[in-house]
């Protein structure tokens, strides 16, 4: 860590740094940041922006980035703050690294910070005639401000950039168009049954070819960020089963470990263990769900309830130790809320059974397919480096040739002890993203084996720790990432340390893999058909309310 | 002739909740009085709307999943005639909304019902669609659908259990066999809790 903070220092001498943390913080103004930006990138290869996130300290509006090097592993992060509250400005790092173009309009459309030099700024939520930026501190939530509108949006094919003049530094409003006008748009979304959710894309076609897709989001953006900013600890915990409902588990263990990370609790060994096999339960029920959905908008039908088929197994092994189907409400600040029912081992162990001989049917069903071959080999490419560019994560990452499994990287939980395999192909392509969620369906059914072995041998029944009523955080921050079905899911956790019996949390932020996702959208199906961006999107598979939150 | 109390077959009468409300239609239709002739054409065409309801696919969130649970093997919505799920709203008979509604979407869903072809039905699936739910104090979602469009059933849960959503379907269904078509229709216009403002 010394090392690394010296060769910081180097780069830029303004840099302020702080190692006192669980990552080392480095501080700089906006005016050297583009720039250290970049060096960071190219010097000491902080390739992978994991997180962006937008926060308002009431006196100062900023942005926490969280770097991560994608050989190494380190993660830093770093602060950029203006003053400026009635006209922010930041400079974009959106051409640094790609997957800054959608974060920085997220940001832009909470807090309102405009991004020099940001291509597209434009709103991404919310709709364009929203008054006021909601996750500011001082946002007027008068709801005659922002009624519930019933006219229909206007298509708003205007967009923005602010140019900053090299020489003399003044900063001037430059209007751009999204679409020209000769150009042939379609519609699809957000009501279409292979979006998966209502997501909507306008696409730009020439002929049968797409051009350009501009993705129109947040019809399901229900400002949870923000209801997080209202609420203790405990009650913030059901929303991130309700982003990712296809890795419900997963996400509430992601944010139960951040708070128990900042409190200094430690988990019994028992139920991190469980904790640990209903995260792999969800993952296999999601690849499935992801398989089912995959075949289905190729038109295999029938493929489909083979999947779904398989996935009312894990159904009930949920049902029966949390007591409902989906949205669990199982992992708690400590532990899990009760102990597992008395014959969970065996439902597990007849589950990884059933559905690891069942796999060799959907290859046989669907994966040999002439059809669905011709339709998934060799479309939807993203390299390795678009893949790192656009912070890729998970199976659609993985399938780029990207190492980029938290489990491995950065093992969280218990999951140094387990014997298993990251897997990882090089295609790049809609194929590939499909083969490596079925193989990792097998690595997840060696981990549970492996689980099961271990949590017999566990005595006691010990499955949370003691935890204080009142859930105080001391201030500061703190950033949580696992790797969810989808990818890498971070938890941004910010306290203002406030004494009062009743603590809330100052800010509360996602990092979620699948609004990432999105970002690959145009880039994949650029140059490929238009039936075909049905087949890459359910390839990438995103789940829209990740996106939205 | 005497209109009696709709029926679905292995459920007793008793075993459905909210009956006052199906017994009050009931009421209203015999003190009305039933032509025979109308009323029996008015029971075929009951029992066939009320056997044939094609669903359109309009999930925006979790609740999605468990109605796709509910096409698949297991519960196997084609056992009460609802499994051709349609795409288009002109081809649907009614709409189960499965997810929150934001601001942003409640246009499209108000667009999307108006599409629809009479009669049509709305179920409130789920929690977001009744209140909002545990996102009632957001700053953009819409607090029940009702504020929109018109709702037939109401199915609480978060999101509702498959059984549950067969619960409201036959609810829906029993709403169904006791309209009157033919002769001066009783289904009036619907009321609304909240009426949008001209611009």
């Amino acid at each position: 860590m010394a090392d690394l903070q010296s060769r910081i220092s180097a780069l830029c001498e303004q840099a302020q740094i702080d190692n006192s943390g669980e990552f080392l913080l480095v501080t700089v103004d906006d005016a050297h940041w583009h720039e250290f930006a970049r060096k960071l990138k190219e010097q000491l290869h902080f390739d992978y922006l994991t997180a962006l996130v937008g926060v308002d300290w009431k006196d100062s509006l900023g942005v926490v980035y969280y770097l991560t090097n994608s050989d190494t592993h380190e993660i830093i992060h770093i602060k950029v703050a203006t003053t400026n509250r009635d006209c922010p400005m930041l400079h974009s790092v959106s051409d640094i690294w790609a997957v800054a173009n959608f974060q920085e309009r997220e940001v832009f459309d909470f807090y309102g910070i405009i991004f020099i030099n940001h291509p597209d700024m434009r709103r991404f939520f919310l709709r364009n005639d929203w008054v006021g930026h909601p996750l500011r501190k001082d946002y007027d939530d008068n709801p005659e401000l922002n009624p519930v509108r019933l006219e229909d949006e206007v298509n708003e094919d205007d967009s923005c950039r602010w140019e900053e003049d090299p020489e003399t530094g003044k900063v001037t409003k430059v209007d751009t168009k999204v679409f020209e006008d000769d150009e042939y748009v379609i519609n699809v979304g957000p009501q279409h049954p292979s979006t998966h959710g209502v997501m909507r894309y306008r696409v730009s076609l020439d002929g049968e070819i797409v051009k350009k897709v501009d993705v129109v989001s947040g019809y399901i953006h229900r400002g949870i960020e923000k209801m997080c900013e209202s609420l203790m600890y405990p009650q913030t915990l059901l929303y991130t089963e309700r982003m990712d409902y296809m890795a419900a588990h997963i996400n509430r263990h992601c944010l139960c470990m951040c708070i128990e990370k900042a409190l200094g609790i430690e988990v019994p060994r028992r139920a991190e263990l469980i904790r640990l096999m209903m995260d792999e339960l969800m993952r296999i029920s999601s690849h499935l769900l992801s398989y089912g959905c995959l075949t289905m908008d190729q038109g295999a039908t029938t493929a489909f309830f083979y999947g779904f088929r398989e996935r009312e197994l894990i159904y009930d092994i949920f049902d029966r130790t949390c007591g409902a189907r989906m949205s669990m409400s199982y992992a708690t600040i400590g532990g899990v809320v009760a102990d597992v029912h008395p014959d969970f081992i065996k439902d597990v162990r007849n589950a990884c059974d059933v559905i690891e001989k069942n796999l060799k049917e959907y290859h046989q069903l669907f994966t040999g397919n002439v059809i669905a071959r011709n339709r998934m080999i060799g479309v939807g490419l993203l390299s390795r480096e678009q893949a790192l560019d656009y912070a890729i994560t998970g199976p659609s990452g993985r399938a780029s040739g990207v190492n980029c499994d938290v489990r491995k990287t950065n093992p969280y939980s218990l999951y140094e002890e387990f014997d298993f395999e990251e897997v990882t192909r090089t295609e790049g392509d809609s194929m590939a993203r499909y083969l490596v969620r079925m193989d990792e369906i097998v690595q997840s059914i060696k981990i549970l084996r492996q689980a099961c072995e271990k949590l017999e041998a566990i005595e006691g029944n010990e499955f949370c720790a003691k935890v204080p009523k009142m859930i105080k955080l001391p201030a500061g921050h703190w950033y949580q990432q696992v790797e969810a079905s989808r990818g890498a899911f971070g938890v941004y956790l910010e306290s203002d340390g406030d004494p009062k019996p009743f603590q809330k949390p100052y800010r509360m932020h996602f990092q979620s893999p699948c609004f990432n996702l999105i970002g690959i959208v145009d880039l994949t199906c650029r140059d490929n058909m238009i039936a075909d961006l049905i087949t890459i999107t359910a390839s990438i598979d995103f789940v829209i309310p990740d996106i939205d939150r | 002739m005497e209109v009696k109390a709709p029926k679905i077959k292995s459920m007793r009468h008793e075993d459905f909740k909210d009956n006052e409300y199906i017994d009050q239609l009931v009421a209203e239709l015999n003190a009305g009085g039933v032509n025979v002739v109308v009323g029996k054409l008015d029971q075929l065409l009951n029992w066939s709307r009320s056997n044939s309801l094609w669903p359109f696919c309009f999930g925006t969130s979790c609740c999605a999943i468990e109605f796709m649970c509910l096409g698949a093997a297991r519960y196997d919505m084609a056992r009460f005639g609802a499994e051709v799920a349609r795409n288009s709203p002109r081809q649907a008979d009614y709409i189960m909304c499965q997810g929150t509604i934001t601001y942003r979407m409640a246009p499209v869903l108000k667009r999307l019902y108006e599409q629809m072809a009479e009669p049509k039905y709305v179920i409130a699936c789920g929690a977001c669609t009744i209140s909002g739910g545990p996102f009632k104090n957001s700053y953009c979602v819409v607090k029940g659908i009702d504020e929109i469009i018109p709702v037939d059933v109401y199915l609480p849960g978060c999101p509702p259990r498959p059984e549950a959503m067969f619960y409201a379907l036959m609810q829906l269904q029993r709403k169904i066999k006791v309209t009157k078509f033919f002769g001066g229709a009783n289904r009036k216009e619907k009321p609304m809790r909240y009426v949008p403002e001209e611009k």
